[in-house]
């Protein structure tokens, strides 16, 4: 029987995500934990994340858990959630600049800083006029950018629930398995090999997340 | 293609009971906030939001109970707001799976607390409710913070007051119209519009909604990111999808 083990690293509410899993895969082991052995010997691994990157860093490190995450994003299923999906890439401007794991092509970047930045002026609210709200927090589309077995079942333009302030900007193209607008567009889920990283919260998605989650629990790792 | 706009119920709970006269008629138990919460989920709400109005502290235990309840089914983000006067009480309720908390009067009494949680657990867990009442009724209206249900006067001017918050750490407000609240008058646009154009985070309106089309107005007018009502959904006059209807009608992009 599947072994599903959720990293913690005492930074956010993993209550929401263990419950989600455990619903929709009922035979499942869902453990979170955040010891390195225990991560080991998981056949998937989830890893959400949430608050600020530069601590939960330093957090990850704190317990040890750097090289376990790192031996499982080599090898088996693992997929990242929100602050999750940011810390794979190779830099963030958050906290004065942040260095990821490196695992995907790209920087993490400030909604704010786009807004003040090149873009400034189309990071209105086309209803209303106004500059766009940071967070970026509530239910948006997700343009599916590739086939993948997490999209299964999940139709083209699904709304998923957001929060954040930072964004992935993917430099291999090859890496996006999904792209959301908000004033600009980003990378709201990213692919590569065995690993599948999204912005959004599937835990906190309805329909949609479960179905995303479920996938994850039935995937093998392989991809399209 | 963009963000949606969000419909949130909200469900006062009184010692682990929904109060306010909930009337599904096809529901087992109107009082249980954990069956409410399950109605509000099928019928499409983008987020749901327990206000604990629990008069004593001894059963605030209750209200964790409920979260983790509805937390373990209900699968789209939960606030819970009322009696979050510490450290301590915001971590309880995110542990039972609470995402957001609601943070009234204790901001108003320490607004460092606001800043501590922020820092804490992050803003976009930090939500600070905020009761308005019209304190000067010229050309150029002003509104103040009021606690205690509209009570009690603060001196707090509510769009400073939102800034300070915002510059705090919060990552959402809620706003009430203490003079609509229970009126079914409709939101107070010009003070919705005026702290929604104010800030540079998400704003909840709350306080007045009695039929569909003021839930458009407190959109398209308000400005609001997000509208919340309790009575027009309790009493079974209105579903969470009809008020999506009426808004996309109204050409508000919203979550079908």
């Amino acid at each position: 029987m599947s072994k599903v083990v959720i990293v913690d690293v005492g930074t956010g509410n993993l209550h929401s995500v263990h419950k989600a899993l455990e619903h929709v895969a009922p035979a499942a082991t869902v453990i979170v934990t955040s010891d390195p052995d225990t991560v080991a010997s998981a056949d998937h691994v989830v890893f959400p994340g949430q608050g600020a990157i530069g601590s939960w860093v330093q957090a990850l490190d704190a317990r040890g858990l750097r090289a376990a995450l790192r031996e499982a994003v080599a090898n088996k299923p693992v997929l990242g959630i929100c602050l999750g999906l940011q810390v794979l890439y190779d830099h963030s401007e958050e906290d004065g600049g942040t260095p990821g794991l490196g695992v995907l092509a790209g920087s993490v970047r400030s909604f704010a800083t786009a807004e003040a930045g090149p873009t400034a002026g189309s990071m209105h609210d086309p209803l209303t006029g106004q500059l766009l709200k940071i967070p970026h927090m509530g239910w948006n589309q997700v343009i599916q950018m590739r086939a993948h077995p997490l999209w299964d079942g999940i139709p083209a333009d699904s709304r998923f629930y957001f929060v954040h302030s930072y964004y992935a900007a993917s430099d291999d193209r090859d890496e996006v398995a999904g792209e959301t607008e908000y004033g600009i567009r980003f990378t709201s889920a990213a692919a590569r090999d065995n690993i599948f990283a999204v912005q959004f919260h599937p835990e906190k998605s309805q329909h949609s997340g479960l179905r995303l989650l479920k996938n994850f629990v039935a995937w093998d790792g392989s991809s399209p | 293609m963009s963000l949606a706009k969000r419909i949130i119920p909200c469900l006062d709970v009184d010692n682990g009971r929904v109060v306010k006269g909930v009337r599904f008629v096809d529901i087992r138990d109107a009082g249980d906030p954990v069956e409410v919460a399950r109605r509000y989920d099928e019928q499409g709400a983008d987020e749901i939001t327990f206000l604990d109005i629990t008069a004593s502290s001894d059963n605030r235990e209750t209200m964790v109970h409920v979260v983790e309840q509805v937390a373990g089914e209900v699968f789209i983000p939960l606030t819970v707001g009322g009696g979050i006067r510490q450290l301590e009480d915001v971590h309880r309720m995110l542990h039972a799976g609470a995402d957001k908390v609601a943070i009234n009067t204790a901001a108003v009494a320490n607004p460092e607390f606001v800043r501590e949680a922020a820092n804490h657990f992050g803003s976009q867990c930090i939500v600070v409710a905020i009761d308005a009442k019209q304190v000067d009724n010229g050309p150029a209206p002003r509104w103040e913070i009021f606690t205690h249900g509209g009570r009690k006067p603060t001196g707090l001017d509510a769009v400073a007051w939102a800034k300070q918050m915002t510059d705090f750490g919060a990552g959402e407000l809620l706003l009430t119209s203490m003079d609509r609240d229970g009126t079914r008058e409709g939101f107070d646009l010009a003070l919705t519009r005026t702290i929604c154009d104010g800030v540079t985070i998400p704003v909840i309106a709350s306080g007045g909604v009695g039929n569909l089309d003021h839930l458009v107005d407190g959109i398209r007018d308000g400005h609001a990111d997000a509208v919340l009502a309790a009575s027009i959904f309790h009493f079974g006059e209105y579903t969470v999808q009809e008020a999506k209807q009426r808004m996309a009608q109204a050409g508000i992009e919203v979550r079908l």
